[in-house]
């Protein structure tokens, strides 16, 4: 509209001052005339005007055409189309994508125009490359973080990394399944309450020793020793020996920046203490022992060299010396017995299935002697303490020896329990009288591949270990057996690295330090969550209805921690009502054995401790906790939020709020609806999805989330 | 070899032996009858004790190891017993240890003999120490007319 006005105004304005600038000077003219000649003038003209007065005005009229058509060109070059230049050029600084200026019309205009795409263009390539280089960076932060990850995970030792505070940034599996074996919670925890993002070592090591070691760093970096670190021993509930070295984390890679953390490299030396302190305690036995002995039968001797002794008194002495022969003999003979379990090569070997050292040695000895290797007799179930490698080898050395020696021996491979140990037999058909053993195990292994400094005796006493060869009775052939020390108890079982890997460490909690610890002052974003729900045997805690399972699951940092998890089932110590095994599926054998709630609370507790609460209809599930207070001795006092309440708030029109409908709504899969832990595992990605939704409403702290929850609880009451 | 046969009523002193090793008893208390000495023997701690206070020996062979009181034990309590302070005292042990050695000596022991040992050497040790013991004692009862007696003599 005002567009349109102005332009008639533009087209109509030189018509309109031609107009009045021609009657202007008329008027001039006719005012400088003279009364007489200004009639004289109004006489001639005034005839004229009736006959040509449309000539004049006609004229007039062209000229206003004219300069009317002009005046528009002029308008549309000069007016509108530095305005729409002014508009385009706003929307390019706007919005870098946007689509370069269309190209303008008139010399001067077109250059400009040029001009402010060529600007528009470089920044563009700027911006470009800017993204480009921030995604490479965070690709390649990205990737060494996994990198280091995958490190970690590999890793025989466990290692935390901790903030200042004493919160866990990073863990392996290792130190996983180390914390495991400290915790005293029952087995559908098992470390989960001691080791978690964010969590606190103090949990497991007392900050006071902690502190005793940072001090001791601080103080040695104080002096100018940069490769600072500390070392102790601690001990725990359960009485394990835990060996930790505490090492800085530097902000700068040259080792003079500030102290943003700490590695902790843990050790459970229990094992290895005892066996050598048996082992000394032996060796202190024997010793003293043999001392007394050999003092009794020294001082007997020294008695029997008297020449004068009666019989009786020699017949004494001399039983005295028996005696103590006896005695020592039958000592030696019990330690030896004892002692030889402790008594380990000290050569590294590590842990492998029997049946895959079989199959690695069949293959080897097919490929140095091209015979097949019968590996039927092989337990599948054995493990053993083995240097592979040089196993391996030491078989197919024999196995080519053999094949040098006697015409196409056939082999077989068997792997069988001995006592302790293990037998691992290399045997072959036929038997050569000039069977060279004695040298063979003395020579340095040489096969195809390459020569070996070892000998195959080596490699037996490198496994602490015997071999000899035997001869079947019959004559039907001979076997190599090495006797090899079997793996003391189970691997320890450790998570398979993959997907749960990345969940195990989180550096952003470096930073995570100065802030406000005033609960309802903290920002959503920022707190640790326990997101957990319960399986009931009904709906009234009160009238004797008990929890069957606990299952929680962590957040922190705005990232699920599904790797980990608190499942448990409880004993309800009451029958279960046929009704609600429909529901949840809890069958009365399944908890029976199960440790009861008085003994999962307190572990639960400890799952949860320094975290906010958070479950779908939590009232519900915090009724059950709270009647246990006493019975369990411990009590939630955390805050807690509920998000059938903040889904309330963010969504007060729906009228259902239940799991599966608000999953649903947010666009989130559940698995394992009506197991605790599937419900917690919804229940927080729910809250996930629900935390910028109220940030949205400008709910951004606990406080705010809080009292928003109760007022969407009293209107839940109105209706 | 055979130690020296000794004048061997001159110094009928009294010496316990305090082991509960029977094998090493059966020789020494022979030995050291030989030798002319009076030989009680106690088969424990608490029974050495005893022996020491109510018969007074001039010196105690005593084992280091023994059940219920250990010859550290009994070594510690008779340097603390005024009446029986005076005793002199061989640890004879099968504890080999430095650190073994050192409670010995801090407990009271006037010798501490690392067993097993020469008993012509013992024999000898303990013949030694009487006689200085002998010779303090006059020394002693010479100069301060007191019954006291310098109680870290050299082994």
């Amino acid at each position: 509209m005002n567009f349109n006005r102005r332009l008639a105004l533009v087209v109509l304005a030189p018509g309109a001052l031609l107009g009045l600038w021609l009657l202007l000077g008329a008027g001039l003219l006719f005012a400088a005339l003279g009364p007489a000649d200004r009639a004289a003038v109004a006489d001639t003209l005034a005839p004229l005007i009736d006959s040509h007065g449309m000539l004049v005005v006609l004229w007039w009229f062209l000229a206003a055409l004219g300069a009317g058509f002009v005046a528009f060109r002029l308008y549309a070059r000069y007016g509108e189309a530095p305005a729409r230049l002014a508009d385009a050029t706003r929307v390019l600084a706007g919005d870098a994508a946007a689509p370069p200026l269309p190209p303008q019309a008139g010399t001067g205009m077109r250059a400009l125009g040029e001009a402010i795409n060529a600007l528009a263009g470089q920044r563009r390539a700027l911006q470009d490359d800017m993204a480009r280089l921030i995604a490479e960076a965070s690709r390649d932060v990205a990737l060494q973080r996994d990198q280091l990850a995958a490190l970690m995970a590999e890793l025989e030792q466990s290692v935390v990394v901790l903030n200042l505070e004493g919160r866990i940034l990073l863990y392996n599996a290792r130190a996983r399944a180390l914390f495991r074996t400290l915790s005293q919670a029952p087995g559908g925890v098992a470390g989960a309450e001691l080791i978690g993002l964010g969590r606190s070592i103090h949990a497991v090591i007392d900050r006071a020793l902690i502190d005793h070691a940072r001090e001791g760093i601080a103080r040695r970096i104080a002096r100018g020793d940069a490769q600072a670190s500390a070392r102790f021993v601690t001990t725990t509930p359960l009485g394990h020996l835990i060996q930790v070295s505490l090492a800085p984390v530097r902000a700068a890679a040259d080792d003079k920046g500030d102290i943003t953390g700490f590695v902790l490299l843990l050790d459970d030396i229990t094992d290895e203490y005892e066996a050598r302190s048996r082992q000394d305690r032996r060796w202190l036995d024997l010793s003293e022992a043999s001392r007394a002995s050999f003092a009794s039968m020294q001082a007997a001797l020294d008695m029997l060299d008297y020449p004068d002794l009666e019989p009786a008194d020699r017949e004494r002495f001399q039983a005295v010396v028996r005696d103590e022969v006896g005695v020592m003999s039958h000592r030696l003979t019990t330690l030896a017995a004892d002692a030889s379990h402790d008594m380990k090569t000290r050569w590294p070997l590590q842990d492998m299935l029997g049946a895959d050292l079989a199959a690695a040695a069949a293959q080897r000895i097919t490929a140095e002697t091209g015979q097949e290797v019968d590996t039927v007799a092989v337990d599948a179930d054995l493990w053993l303490s083995v240097d592979s490698f040089a196993l391996i080898q030491a078989l197919a050395f024999l196995a080519a020896r053999l094949a040098e020696a006697l015409d196409a021996p056939r082999f077989a491979l068997r792997l069988a329990p001995a006592g302790g140990r293990a037998h691992l037999d290399l045997a072959f058909q036929g038997t050569a009288p000039g069977l060279d053993l004695a040298g063979w195990q003395t020579r340095p292994m040489q096969t195809s591949d390459a020569p070996s400094p070892l000998t195959v005796r080596d490699v037996v006493e490198r496994h602490g270990g015997e071999l000899w060869l035997e001869h079947a009775r019959d004559g039907s052939g001979a076997l190599f057996r090495f006797l090899l020390p079997v793996a003391a108890g189970t691997v320890a079982q450790v998570p398979a690295p993959g997907e749960s890997r990345p969940a195990y460490y989180d550096f952003d909690l470096f930073a995570a330090s100065a802030q406000s610890r005033e609960s309802d002052e903290r920002a959503l974003s920022e707190i640790a969550y326990t997101v957990f729900d319960t399986e009931t045997t009904g709906l009234d805690p009160a009238g004797g209805d008990e929890i069957l399972q606990i299952g929680a699951t962590r957040i922190v940092n705005g990232r699920l921690l599904a790797s980990e998890c608190f499942d448990q089932l409880v004993d309800p110590q009451r029958s279960i009502p046929e009704a609600g095994i429909a529901v949840h599926g809890i069958r009365p054998e399944m908890v029976r054995g199960k440790p009861t709630l008085p003994q999962v609370l307190p572990a639960f507790h400890a799952f949860a401790a320094d975290t906010v609460l958070v479950g779908h209809n939590v009232a519900f599930d915090m009724r059950f906790l709270t009647l246990k207070e006493n019975a369990s001795g411990v009590r939630f006092d955390q805050p807690v939020l509920d998000t059938l309440l903040l889904a309330a708030i963010v969504h007060p029109g729906e009228d259902s709020h239940g799991l599966e409908a608000m999953a649903a709504r947010l666009g989130i899969a559940v698995s394992g609806r009506h197991t605790a832990l599937g419900d917690a595992l919804a229940t927080a990605e729910i809250f996930l999805k629900l935390l910028p939704l109220l940030r949205a409403r400008g709910i951004l702290t606990l406080g705010q989330a809080r009292a928003a929850a109760q007022t969407s609880y009293y209107a839940r009451l109105r209706y | 070899m055979i130690p020296e046969l000794a004048p061997a009523k001159a110094c009928a002193a009294k010496v316990l032996i305090a082991d509960d090793e029977p094998n090493i008893v059966v020789s020494l208390e022979f030995m050291m009858k030989r030798e002319g000495f009076e030989v009680l023997v106690a088969r424990d701690g608490r029974a050495a004790l005893e022996a020491i206070r109510r018969e007074r020996p001039r010196l105690v062979l005593l084992d280091a190891t023994m059940p219920g009181m250990s010859g550290f034990d009994v070594c510690e309590a008779v340097r603390a017993d005024a009446d029986v302070r005076s005793t002199c005292i061989v640890m004879l042990t099968a504890k080999g240890r430095e650190t073994d050695m050192a409670r010995g000596v801090g407990a009271g022991a006037d010798a501490y003999v690392t067993k097993p040992f020469s008993t012509r050497d013992l024999v000898q040790q303990v013949k030694d120490m009487l006689a200085k013991d002998t010779a303090a004692r006059a020394l002693a009862t010479g100069s301060a007319g007191a019954g006291e007696l310098p109680k870290d003599m050299p082994a």
